[in-house]
């Protein structure tokens, strides 16, 4: 049996695809057999956050209609053997989902991988609450700002309530904060929240904190998700974050502001 | 911040207003949405029930549900106006 996480956060912009392509490459390096699953119908752009936008042939409503089968919608990922993504369409909406169908989908996944990503569109509407409706855990990406903040705990409630565990009452799906975009220097000039102020509001144990980087945007203009980056700092928090989900204890790096001299700090300079 | 704004300003940071609107905001959306989907409907309904025999604003009466282990509390607070 595959281990399902979704990638939602309820407000739109704060990383999700960024952090879905990252997280699931970062599975793959350690070994893990993973799909991600684009499910912006609509909106899609996991393809093009991983490099492979011009393999995309057939996708997941193709697949959910039957009109083509799982092994022709997969796209290979080129530089891991164990990555594998699920385009979304491009052209439907998102009532393409059905509960049946995407349960349909998911089965045989589950039967070939260890990991299923799947990437929530932005908001709390059918194609979020399909794409959390079969998860185990769930990524909380959050951007240290309030409407996002926010957001997250509304999709928190979503998670504790419209989730198939939920449901069923089965034991509740595992929750994990990922704080992103998070700049220290702002943090220490009181202009941001902390990782201590989100993590006390949503009070759900954090997996991992990534800095505001310029990798992240070097990354996708690339299409290589940051997580290959090895010297990028967005870079490693997010390896951090992978050995977290598998369960290792890592410190938390880049919570703190490169040291400011004396001099600058007194002029207020950054 | 630089040593002039330090002696210049004692507000209290725009972070910390941020969490002091988290923190009450989030609160408020918990408790509205562990309640039970009849409750505005009901609210309403006392209100005009209280109308009938009574003057008052509609948001003089709060009503909230509140859940402890084995049972519920409904708790009605109308403030009356003065005579």
């Amino acid at each position: 049996m595959a281990e399902i996480i979704v990638v939602t956060s309820g407000k739109g912009g704060v990383g999700k695809t960024t952090t879905s392509a990252a997280i699931g490459s970062g599975l793959a390096i350690r070994g893990h057999k993973t799909v991600i699953i684009d499910f912006d119908v609509g909106l899609r752009n996991l393809d093009l956050i991983m490099g492979c936008e011009r393999r995309v042939v057939y996708d997941f409503v193709n697949v959910l209609n039957q009109e083509a089968n799982l092994n022709q919608a997969l796209i290979k990922d080129k530089r891991n053997p164990n990555l594998y993504i699920l385009p979304a369409s491009q052209t439907r909406d998102k009532d393409a989902l059905t509960q049946e169908g995407v349960q349909t989908v998911l089965n045989e996944l589950s039967e070939s991988f260890e990991y299923i990503i799947c990437d929530s569109p932005a908001g709390i509407e059918k194609g979020a609450q399909m794409a959390l409706y079969y998860a185990d855990q769930a990524i909380v990406v959050t951007n240290p700002e309030v409407s996002s903040v926010r957001d997250s705990d509304r999709i928190l409630g979503i998670l504790q309530s419209k989730s198939l565990r939920a449901e069923t009452g089965a034991e509740p799906v595992k929750e994990h904060l990922l704080l992103t975009r998070y700049n220290p220097a702002r943090v220490e000039d009181g202009e941001m929240l902390s990782v201590e102020d989100v993590v006390e509001i949503l009070a759900i144990p954090l997996v991992g904190v990534i800095p505001e980087s310029e990798a992240v945007l070097k990354a996708s203009n690339q299409g290589e998700p940051v997580i290959f980056d090895e010297s990028a700092d967005a870079g490693q928090a997010y390896s951090d974050t992978v050995a977290r989900l598998l369960g290792e204890e890592v410190d938390f790096r880049f919570l703190e502001a490169g040291k400011k001299g004396f001099l600058k700090r007194l002029l207020g300079a950054r | 911040m630089s040593i002039f704004d330090y002696f210049l300003s004692n507000k209290p940071s725009s972070a910390s207003l941020a969490k002091e609107r988290l923190q009450v905001i989030v609160a408020h959306e918990r408790v509205k949405r562990k309640s039970p989907s009849y409750l505005p409907q009901m609210q309403q309904e006392i209100i005009e029930v209280i109308k009938k025999y009574i003057a008052i604003d509609e948001d003089q009466v709060t009503v909230s549900l509140d859940n402890d282990d084995n049972h519920s509390i409904l708790e009605l607070n109308v403030t009356l106006p003065d005579k």
